[in-house]
């Protein structure tokens, strides 16, 4: 950093420069802020959505299930599904928040710019939104698990461990949603990554079934599927069955950090150029 | 206007350059602009050969202006001229493409953050968080710029008097007028205690009533000595606020100066303004020569440039020349950028 000017040293010098870690803190102050506002509602909201689904497919869906072959592992489908729901329903969540509240920053709402008028750098910028989706994520996560554990689904302790699986699933989607809607002008985006991304993955991620029953040709495919690694990683920690293949549980953690990472370096280049690169 | 708290004060009696708010809100301010008594200071902000390309169009070409401390500096000029282009190079969000600016003595370039935390910027497009309410707005904003929330609130309620909307702290931004919203966007600038105020068009889109109590907040935060720093497309408005001012045209300046000045040296004293029935203007060629020190034919209507003019207007009136209307006004800065520039500032 260069030396001010003498001259200019002890002039209205009034607020010291910020640490990057104050500035990210107050980015995520202001998201807080925009949740606490409505926190009735969202946490309402954080309740029902796994207790719906756990009384329609868990419950509902499951005494068939478990009727018929079931799935397996000599467990009931409730145990089977809810680890994986809890960590699927996050990702949908987290996806929700990197589109339209970022196009928002930066286009409607405009509170990135404002931002950056301040103190706030880009970079600020980006670390205190992914805080945001972070916390948030483990939030509804942890709510998610409690309603589990009501259900009397939970069959170890593990289902804790479940939640930062769903956070970090959370951002491996979330960070490159956000770096590339950053640049849209519109919203037909957002509905092509509904259709044709989230809702499939939702579908055919092993959370309703084991994809060992996909056609045996597509089954590597799974592979290829970042919500997978999630909802198989939550399932073995919930089931207590993560040492039976260690690595391949490694690899999904792996594999999960690897994109996030990559998903916040692109973030940090999108969000720069939206801001400082504006006519 | 009944506007509580100490900003409605004024300088009358003391006349002193302070800082709008180092009187109340010194907390996070302990060191007062001293300095600013010494009338031949550096400028607080400097522009040589700056110059801001997008691609391969050029936005701002190579200009070159100071702002001084406790000034009022205006980049008056139509839409599209650069200025806020200009603008936000000045506020340290859009990197400089070539040329030197220094503001507050520092470089933007490696200093962006460290500057942006002394601005104030108004920008042209509202930047307020409406899913906030009208206090928290500016509670947030100066949780950026590092006051504790004690502290933020504090300066949130007595800028909320300053311009007018204390009653209004709980309501959502959503419901408020236009007006309402610059004002509080004039708050939310001033939450740091700013040695430079940036307005990008501050007025533009508001009524008339809304634009003179804008005016007036302005007008006092200037007295009290805050460096303000405006764009406008509205002679009017220069004319109401700024001590010296740039023309803009096409990415350059065309000429600088006080409102005066520029007057001066571009126009007349006078404009006698004569419009005249539909079609009848076409016809007249040597009927107006001579009249006044110079005439330009608009579209619609006449301008004549003299230093008196209604002796220009008597003058029409013995030539036999009759006009539908005839108005004589004193000059302004829509003259000097018709005279520069060829073109009306406004269309």
């Amino acid at each position: 950093m260069a030396v001010a000017t003498p001259s200019f040293e002890s002039a209205p010098a009034g607020v010291p420069e910020r640490s990057y870690f104050a500035s990210v803190g107050a980015v995520f102050e202001h998201f807080w802020l925009l949740y606490i506002r409505t926190w009735r509602g969202n946490v309402i909201g954080n309740f029902a959505t796994p207790t719906l689904f756990l009384l329609a497919m868990g419950v509902g869906l499951g005494s068939y299930v478990d009727k018929g072959s079931g799935v397996g592992m000599g467990i009931p489908y409730l145990q089977f599904l809810a680890p994986a729901l809890l960590v699927s329903t996050i990702m949908q969540g987290a996806v929700f928040e990197a589109t339209f509240p970022v196009m928002a920053g930066f286009r409607w709402v405009r509170r990135f710019h404002a931002m950056h008028a301040t103190p706030i750098t880009p970079a600020a910028v980006v670390g205190g939104f992914i805080g945001w989706l972070a916390v948030h994520a483990t939030l509804v996560g942890a709510i998610f698990a409690l309603v589990i554990v009501v259900f009397g689904a939970a069959r170890s302790v593990g289902v804790i461990l479940v939640i930062p699986v769903a956070t970090l699933t959370a951002l491996a989607f979330a960070t490159p949603i956000a770096a590339f809607m950053a640049g849209q002008r519109d919203t037909n985006a957002f509905n092509s990554i509904w259709r044709f991304g989230v809702t499939p993955l939702f579908l055919f991620s092993g959370t309703f079934f084991p994809i060992e029953r996909l056609p045996e040709v597509i089954r590597p495919l799974a592979w290829l599927l970042p919500l997978w690694h999630g909802a198989d990683l939550g399932r073995a920690l919930a089931l207590g069955t993560v040492g039976d293949d260690p690595f391949r549980h490694l690899a999904h953690v792996m594999i999960l950090s690897t994109v996030a990472v990559l998903g916040i370096v692109w973030m940090l280049r999108t969000f720069r150029r939206q801001l400082e690169g504006a006519r | 206007m009944g506007s509580g708290g100490r900003f409605s004060l004024g300088t009358a009696n003391g006349g002193s350059i302070k800082s709008p708010m180092t009187d109340t809100l010194d907390t996070a301010a302990p060191a007062a602009p001293t300095a600013s008594a010494a009338p031949a200071q550096a400028p607080l902000i400097s522009a040589r050969g700056l110059t801001k390309r997008f691609a391969a169009f050029t936005a701002v070409d190579a200009i070159d202006f100071d702002v001084a401390q406790g000034e009022s500096f205006g980049f008056l000029g139509p839409n599209g001229a650069g200025k806020t282009s200009t603008m936000r190079m000045i506020g340290c969000v859009s990197p400089v493409t070539e040329g030197k600016l220094s503001i507050l003595g520092l470089d933007p370039t490696t200093d962006g953050p460290r500057i942006r935390g002394r601005l104030g910027v108004v920008p042209q497009e509202d930047s307020l968080d409406t899913e906030l309410s009208v206090r928290d707005n500016l509670v947030i904003y100066g949780r950026y710029f590092g006051l504790n929330r004690a502290e933020a609130t504090r300066r949130a309620v007595e800028l909320l008097d300053f311009v007018q909307l204390g009653e209004r702290a709980k309501d959502k931004v959503e419901p408020l007028s236009g007006g309402m919203r610059r004002r509080l966007t004039i708050a939310r600038a001033l939450i740091n205690d700013p040695s430079i105020l940036l307005l990008d068009e501050p007025t533009t889109g508001l009524d008339p009533q809304a634009r003179h109590l804008l005016w007036e907040r302005l007008y006092r935060l200037k007295q009290r000595g805050v460096t303000l720093v405006l764009t406008t497309h509205y002679m009017d408005e220069a004319e109401q606020l700024c001590d010296r001012l740039v023309v803009m045209d096409k990415a350059k300046i065309v000429a600088e100066g006080s409102p005066r000045s520029l007057i001066e040296r571009y126009s007349s004293r006078e404009v006698t303004e004569l419009r005249f029935p539909a079609g009848v203007q076409e016809t007249l060629g040597a009927e107006l020569e001579g009249l006044g020190d110079r005439i330009d034919r608009l579209p619609d209507r006449v301008l004549v440039y003299s230093e008196d003019g209604e002796a220009v207007a008597a003058q029409v009136h013995a030539r036999g020349l009759v006009a539908e209307t005839m108005l004589v006004r004193r000059s302004s800065l829509e003259d000097v950028f018709l005279r520069l520039t060829g073109r009306t500032l406004v269309d």
